[in-house]
């Protein structure tokens, strides 16, 4: 395999992994913020226990989160040296404001969150956890801003020719606000809400199912289901947006992700299907001219197709987008039905008599993560041939320097030491599962018995 | 070309990225030097302990490195690109280490066999030795010079080359002054045997350092003319390796004193003074070519654009009090003796 490809296949593999997490720590982030201020609100202590408990797990996700970021912060100067001399001077300015307003802002307040709780005064608690969550939040506009810099330049010029070629910035804000970076942004955040939300869900459901905790489980349950039926909605909305913009700024990833060949004709929208590259078809159930009337509300409207550009300005792989993005479709729908459904049971008084349901909430935690991933593939892979759309070809920007062995070596040692980070996530998440919200049953904690030594040992 | 203060702003980022890179080798440095020694300590309790001194930091020091790196990758492009993909082997090991370093602090006390804490044990330590070795290994190579060709392009032989006798002295030298400011570390950390062993180990480390630091210094003036080029212009520059004698001088004098603190504050003086030591015999160069000086990169063929180094300085001008301030109120917070409780590691 060639360098290309296999650098492709590194970051395609370091991001995914990475991808898990910070989602979770977002999504976790704002519940964790909802049960302390209900706390603080009504002085209850169930709310305060949840809100511990979900701190603890944040913690996991947010730690992985950091060290896998590392690598992906690294690989653009390894892997994808041409890149990163074409977008420092862009990407520059909105790196450092994630570096100094974004992660100083997390990592400062991570300690008072996961050490404070009986150190400071509740409402200061409160305000570490809301920085905490913010520092969360702005740390994925500047890396959403950065990445929709890629699929909509704007507020830069180029200087220089060949591979000293590189955008500079003349307008910060018209980079940050590119055309499809606030669209994107949101789009991404209730992406995130839902992660968290549905591992929420899942773990108090499987509370339920199992008789333990069942008490605080269903306050938490009804909390966070409000929650995520609200994201879920609103996520429609938002993906409805973030499509409308691929259609006016990106026709040909937008062709890709429908699977649409004819250069200028009314297009179908597909709920699934089949693509075929060579014969140009979609085999599936669609609505005629669905597409033309979600973007111009006219079924007539002709559409850009994937014939309107050159064979190597498109994206090669047609059918693995549309797969993609149609999954992620999917699974949004679901979601909505789901929690709609549930939502309509806890009216009626029923839900929690439901254990098939509940059971179909202890496996939904997985399908946020799945749309979550399958998105970024649909919108990474309908991008290219471009890494930054119109200006920098994918097939350019990887190291000139680095060999296909140094690659493959890399990727190798990567795939072995997340395959162990993975198995310790699981085990550390199943047993803070296991362990259960309430401080009392902590005596398989490690530490413990060893707390008096250290403590003397620390202070002595 | 812009200035601030009568300075050129390529000139004020490299001060930036030089004090975040100073911040993290004083910060990563102590408890990579902590887990150097772990396997020096033989009773389980004892290692215990050891890990436990960094547990509640280790993740919070690694903050530096992220944010270090990305000032370079936001301010020095160049630089960053050219750097991480000709060096591309010794960094993918360094974040191979990290993530495994970090695996094994979190798996080893999740059981109670003894072979498995052993092997856990092991992990850690080699892990931690070889990521202060790697950054010395970086640091050689940055100070000796690569082979860029053309277009910034490396044009070595690769991971072997970039194991050249410079750059594994530089490698052993910043391992033994890591295992030298960790072990004052875990001095103030410990009490009992191991604080009296870690005061014997403390005297090894000490020599340890100096020996390999002058031989790396010797190596430097003899061999490397590019690099004390500005202080034979300069004389004056040579107030900074004296300072940094002094310092160095001054740790084991503190440490037979008993007073740890200081000793290890002036252990975090000589790991910034020697930053500010490469610092000067650099500028106003990056990344020197071995092949030719043509091809050599200085912080303004590195640079971003005035324009995008003047919004991120306004963003370090406004962040940096913020950063400031609630940093204060996180230690505030956590003032005093270390009080365990529910919520300690």
């Amino acid at each position: 395999m060639d360098t290309e490809i296999l650098a492709r296949i590194q970051f395609a593999f370091t991001i995914a992994f990475h991808y898990i997490y910070p989602p979770l720590s977002i999504g976790i982030g704002l519940l964790m913020v909802f049960f302390e201020s209900i706390y603080i609100r009504t002085k209850k202590e169930q709310y305060h226990i949840l809100a511990k408990f979900w701190t603890k797990i944040f913690a996991l996700t947010f730690g992985i989160g950091v060290v896998t970021g590392i690598v992906m912060e690294f690989e653009f100067g390894t892997n994808w040296a041409t890149y990163s001399r074409y977008v420092g001077d862009v990407f520059g300015s909105a790196l450092a404001a994630e570096g100094i307003f974004a992660f100083a802002l997390e990592s400062g307040f991570l300690g008072v969150l996961l050490f404070g709780w009986n150190r400071v005064k509740p409402w200061v608690h409160l305000v570490s956890t809301i920085g905490v969550f913010l520092g969360s939040m702005f740390s994925a506009i500047w890396i959403v801003v950065a990445n929709s810099w890629q699929q909509t330049p704007a507020g830069y010029h180029i200087v220089g020719e060949g591979l000293n070629a590189r955008a500079e910035i003349t307008d910060f804000w018209a980079m940050v606000f590119n055309p499809s970076s606030v669209e994107r942004i949101i789009h991404v955040w209730l992406g995130a809400f839902l992660a968290g939300a549905f591992l929420i869900l899942s773990v108090h459901a499987y509370y339920i199912l199992k008789g333990r905790y069942v008490a605080i489980s269903k306050k938490a349950f009804k909390i966070t289901l409000v929650v995520a039926t609200i994201t879920s909605l609103a996520q429609l909305v938002a993906g409805h947006a973030s499509a409308d913009g691929v259609a006016k700024n990106q026709p040909a990833k937008l062709a890709a992700l429908e699977g649409h060949f004819e250069k200028e004709a009314p297009a179908d929208l597909y709920l699934f299907g089949w693509v075929d590259k060579e014969s140009q078809e979609v085999s599936g159930l669609a609505i005629p001219g669905g597409l033309s009337f979600l973007i111009d509300q006219d079924f007539e409207t002709p559409v850009t197709g994937l014939n309107a550009f050159p064979e190597d300005e498109r994206p090669s792989q047609i059918n693995a987008v549309f797969q993609f993005y149609h999954l992620m479709i999917a699974i949004g729908m679901f979601l909505i039905a789901l929690s709609l459904y549930a939502c309509y049971l806890l009216w009626r008084k029923e839900l929690f008599n439901k254990r098939w349901l509940l059971w179909v909430f202890v496996f939904t935690a997985l399908l946020p993560q799945i749309a979550n991933q399958v998105g970024w593939f649909a919108a990474e892979m309908g991008r290219q041939p471009w890494v930054v759309y119109g200006l920098l070809r994918t097939d350019e920007a990887f190291s000139q320097a680095v060999s296909a062995n140094q690659i493959l070596f890399s990727l190798i040692l990567f795939m072995a030491v997340y395959s162990l980070l993975f198995v310790l996530f699981v085990y550390l998440l199943n047993k803070k599962i296991k362990h259960g919200p309430y401080e009392e049953a902590q005596d398989d904690d490690d530490n413990r018995p060893l707390t008096k030594e250290i403590s003397q040992a620390v202070t002595g | 070309m812009e200035t601030f203060l009568g300075i050129d702003y390529p000139t004020l980022w490299f001060l930036v990225v030089g004090g975040l890179f100073s911040g993290y080798a004083i910060l990563d440095g102590f408890d990579f030097g902590a887990g150097a020694w772990h396997l020096f300590f033989k009773k389980e309790q004892s290692r215990r302990i050891a890990l436990n001194a960094v547990g509640p930091v280790w993740d919070g020091n690694e903050v530096w490195l992220v944010i270090g790196g990305g000032a370079l990758f936001a301010g020095f492009p160049v630089m960053y690109a050219t750097l991480f993909s000709s060096l591309y082997v010794p960094f993918m090991l360094f974040l191979v280490f990290i993530i495994f370093r970090a695996i094994a602090i979190e798996f080893r006390g999740k059981e109670a066999m003894l072979w498995w804490r052993r092997l856990w044990d092991v992990c850690y330590s080699v892990s931690s030795i070889m990521l202060a070795f790697l950054l010395g290994v970086v640091m050689g190579n940055v100070l000796q010079g690569i082979a860029i060709g053309p277009d910034y392009q490396y044009a070595g032989a690769g991971f072997f080359e970039l194991l050249n006798p410079y750059a594994l002295m530089t490698g052993i030298t910043t391992l033994s002054l890591f295992m030298a400011h960790g072990a004052i570390y875990l001095l103030l950390k410990t009490e009992g045997r191991l604080f009296a062993k870690l005061t014997y180990l403390l005297k090894k480390g000490m020599i340890f350092f100096m020996v390999s630091f002058a031989i790396t210094s010797l190596y430097t003036l003899l061999y490397i003319p590019h690099l004390s080029d500005d202080f034979k212009s300069n004389p004056w520059l040579f107030a900074i390796p004296v300072l940094t004698f002094m310092s160095i001088a001054n740790v084991p004098r503190l440490a037979s004193k008993r007073n740890y603190k200081m000793a290890f504050l002036f252990s975090s003086l000589t790991v910034s003074l020697l930053m500010v030591l490469v610092a000067v015999e650099l500028y106003p160069n990056l990344l020197f070519s071995t092949l030719d000086p043509e091809y050599s990169l200085d912080i303004y063929e590195a640079a971003s654009s005035d324009k995008s180094l003047g919004i991120m300085l306004l963003f370090v001008l406004i962040g940096g009090p913020l950063v400031l301030g609630y940093t204060f109120f996180v230690y505030r917070t956590f003032r005093g003796k270390v009080q365990l409780d529910d919520h300690s590691y």
